[in-house]
């Protein structure tokens, strides 16, 4: 009783609640981010019960949160992100958080394009939490010196290079070929070669006239010549084993979104000096960004209700965006945070995101979930994966793009 | 006891006694209800609407079998299976017989050498999975220990060569589950009466003609169950293959399984993979039921 009052005088106004929280930031950086966020909340006399399901980037996770959802016991909130917060809305069980936003200003703090992934129906229903770049080539400066290649701006350039490091007798692109990374390299050649409006049209609204056109099919024929500077052994390979390679010097160049950093900075290497970090070649007009979110559920209860609204607004303050963001490598969603305490790479990121979201050129990344429903993404990897392991013609594959998406919608 | 008690059974002992077995087996029988036959069902029940996120009970007929038929990854999968199915069986059936009839010969550690030829089928599929990724992996296993021998020419790719991948994924198997099958054999030969293999000898027949003739036509039961046992594993495979390939390169090493769970749980399609989940169960009745039906068949008649 004498802790309840404490507690209840501490923050006015506010009643203690339980928020129970679904995510899988287990590895060991997420897992100290996610603690900040259990402090903060608990400094306002609310309960954190974590729901931590390891695995998989969020498959497991999401095959236990529907169960939960079809039994009527849905946890306070949950890692959902992309259109897929759509489907929950679609399904009625999210919470409406106008409130939170309102008083904190969401629609100012976070760039429109986000907000609107962030929104069902023109209401919050979800809260970023941090962005990703996706398309970034990481460069081994040692293997272009040795190969006397300069690092590329261009496509031009980037075949250029690669033939004099393979001439050097070291691979010159590190791949991952499993689907989502042969994904990630792909839409950031359809964004380079077609421009962010093509980009919308074919990945965000998988329009078939835009799938199955000459862009597509010049993109894919793009797609297909790195092959040719990738080693053999590059199927089925994880992404941090493609990084490795880059770190070894084995490899010159990677293309991956800004978590291979984690990578780099746990071998010990310097941004800018060991290793550089730039947008990938034709693309550094565009941020294909990729958001981690919460949504939240329709609580029973009211000190439930403002627990959650609670966890909701502490999100996006500052302290946690920075401690965050700094712990996981991505940036902080919330514009005009201070700079000072990130990294090189980031502090370029932040930059860009800014600069990108004013002009146009700042896209939801189709292969990281934000674009299109989980189905048209399956249909679109599909295609693309099965195009890059075969011998599948580029104008078959844009019509056969074209054709699947239309039937998985 | 039981007997006597059947016999003077009245009162509450004797009706316990009467009903005491089904009383115990009813909660099995709930179970087995509500847990198999029951999601069958509503297997069959979500695979005929639109479900997509969350189960909607709304009927939409047969659109997710159509859709289904058209989709070329589902071809590619339903034709590894066959391939997957038809050589791992084989090759587990041929290796373990072959191993069971040379274990027969009463030879002196076969305790030691039967321990040894199971043990794979200790390991789960995971363990072997990781185990012949790195082995078959060109730059790391087989082809690399060969060109370091000095064969610099040698070239084993199959794990990384989309028409070759669904062979790597038999070859694992037919490592994994030959011992079990040559258990099952085994067991096979050690029931045979010996008074005919005895008056086989006498007859003056070789032991390769005893075995030829006598010994493997009498075991087609064994071989039945083998064959059963062996083709719902092979349906079911899951976790060789998402641990050995992935189902890549590409989507060429996909089965039936990887392609249910892929479409159901990663691609919000609930009623697309319950159609899959379908076909794949029809495919496993259209084996068990003559072979019950047969089994059944030839017990009434003996």
């Amino acid at each position: 009783m004498a802790l309840a009052m404490v507690v209840f005088m501490s923050v006015p106004g506010a009643m203690a609640g339980e928020v129970e929280v679904l995510h899988w930031w287990t590895s060991g950086g997420e897992a100290k981010s996610v603690a900040v966020l259990k402090d903060l909340l608990e400094k306002e006399g609310h309960t954190w019960k974590d729901f931590a399901v390891a695995g998989g980037g969020g498959d497991t996770a999401m095959t236990v949160l529907r169960s939960r959802a079809v039994a009527g016991n849905p946890p306070t909130a949950a890692q959902v992100k992309g259109p897929q917060i759509q489907q929950w809305g679609d399904e009625g069980v999210l919470a409406d958080l106008g409130r939170v936003a309102r008083a904190e200003k969401w629609d100012d703090i976070i760039p429109g394009v986000v907000a609107q992934v962030m929104k069902y129906k023109g209401q919050y229903v979800a809260v970023p939490v941090n962005v990703h770049r996706i398309n970034w080539m990481w460069v081994n400066p040692a293997v272009f010196k040795k190969a006397g290649a300069t690092i590329p701006k261009t496509w031009a350039e980037l075949e250029e290079a690669a033939k004099k490091i393979q001439a050097a007798g070291m691979v010159p692109i590190a791949f991952g070929g499993q689907d989502w990374q042969e994904a990630t390299v792909f839409e950031s050649i359809v964004i380079g070669l077609g421009g962010a409006d093509f980009y919308r049209k074919a990945l965000m609204k998988a329009d078939p006239a835009a799938l199955n056109s000459p862009t597509m099919v010049k993109a894919f024929e793009r797609f297909k010549s790195l092959k040719q500077y990738t080693d053999k052994n590059a199927p089925g390979r994880d992404w941090n084993l493609a990084t490795a390679m880059v770190i070894k010097g084995e490899a010159g160049m990677q293309f991956m979104g800004d978590w291979a950093k984690g990578e780099f900075t746990a071998a010990g290497k310097k941004p800018g000096v060991d290793y550089l970090a730039l947008p990938m070649p034709d693309t550094d007009k565009y941020f294909l960004f990729n958001v981690d979110s919460f949504i939240f559920f329709k609580q029973r209860s009211v000190p439930a209700g403002q627990a959650a609204e609670a966890m909701a607004r502490l999100i996006l303050q500052p302290k946690f965006q920075e401690v965050f963001n700094i712990n996981k490598g991505s940036i902080p969603v919330r514009l005009g945070m201070p700079k000072k305490n990130f990294d090189a790479p980031a502090q370029m990121s932040m930059d860009d995101f800014v600069a990108t979201a004013a002009s146009g050129g700042l896209v939801p990344s189709m292969a990281h979930e934000m674009a299109v429903y989980p189905e048209v993404r399956g249909a679109i990897f599909d295609v693309v994966t099965n195009f890059y392991n075969s011998d599948m013609s580029a104008a078959d594959a844009a019509k056969r793009l074209a054709s699947e998406v239309a039937a998985a919608k | 006891m039981s007997n006597e008690g059947r016999q003077t059974g009245r009162g509450f002992a004797g009706s316990l006694q009467r009903y005491l077995p089904g009383i115990v087996l009813s909660p099995t029988i709930l179970a087995a209800v509500v847990f198999i036959y029951g999601f069958i069902m509503w297997t069959a029940w979500i695979s005929l609407t639109e479900s997509g996120l969350l189960p909607r009970y709304k009927l939409a007929g047969f659109l997710q079998y159509v859709k289904l038929f058209q989709n070329d990854r589902w071809w590619v999968a339903s034709r590894n299976l066959a391939i997957f199915g038809t050589l791992f069986i084989f090759f587990c059936v041929v290796f373990g017989l072959i191993l069971a009839i040379l274990l027969d010969q009463r030879i002196r550690v076969e305790g030691a050498l039967r321990t040894i030829y199971l043990y794979p089928m200790a390991l789960s599929f995971i363990v072997t999975g990781t185990a012949w990724r790195w082995m078959l992996n060109p730059g790391l296993g087989l082809e690399r220990l060969v060109r370091e021998m000095g064969f610099t020419s040698f070239t084993f790719d199959w794990l990384v060569n989309s028409k070759m991948s669904i062979y790597t994924i038999v070859i694992a198997g037919v490592w994994q589950s030959t011992g079990f099958v040559m258990a099952l054999f085994l067991a096979g030969l050690r029931g045979i009466d010996d008074s005919i293999i005895k008056a086989a000898q006498v007859d003056g027949a070789s032991l390769p003609k005893v075995y030829w003739r006598i010994i493997i036509p009498s075991m087609r039961p064994v071989f039945f169950s083998a064959v059963i046992i062996m083709s719902h594993i092979a349906i079911k495979s899951f976790d060789l293959v998402m641990v050995l390939t992935r189902g890549g390169p590409g989507y060429s090493s996909d089965l039936p399984a990887t392609f249910m769970y892929t479409f159901a749980f990663t691609r919000n399609r609930l009623a697309f993979g319950a159609a899959s989940a379908i076909i794949m169960f029809m495919a496993v009745m259209s084996i068990i039921v003559p072979y019950l039906y047969s089994e059944l068949r030839m017990k009434r008649n003996g």
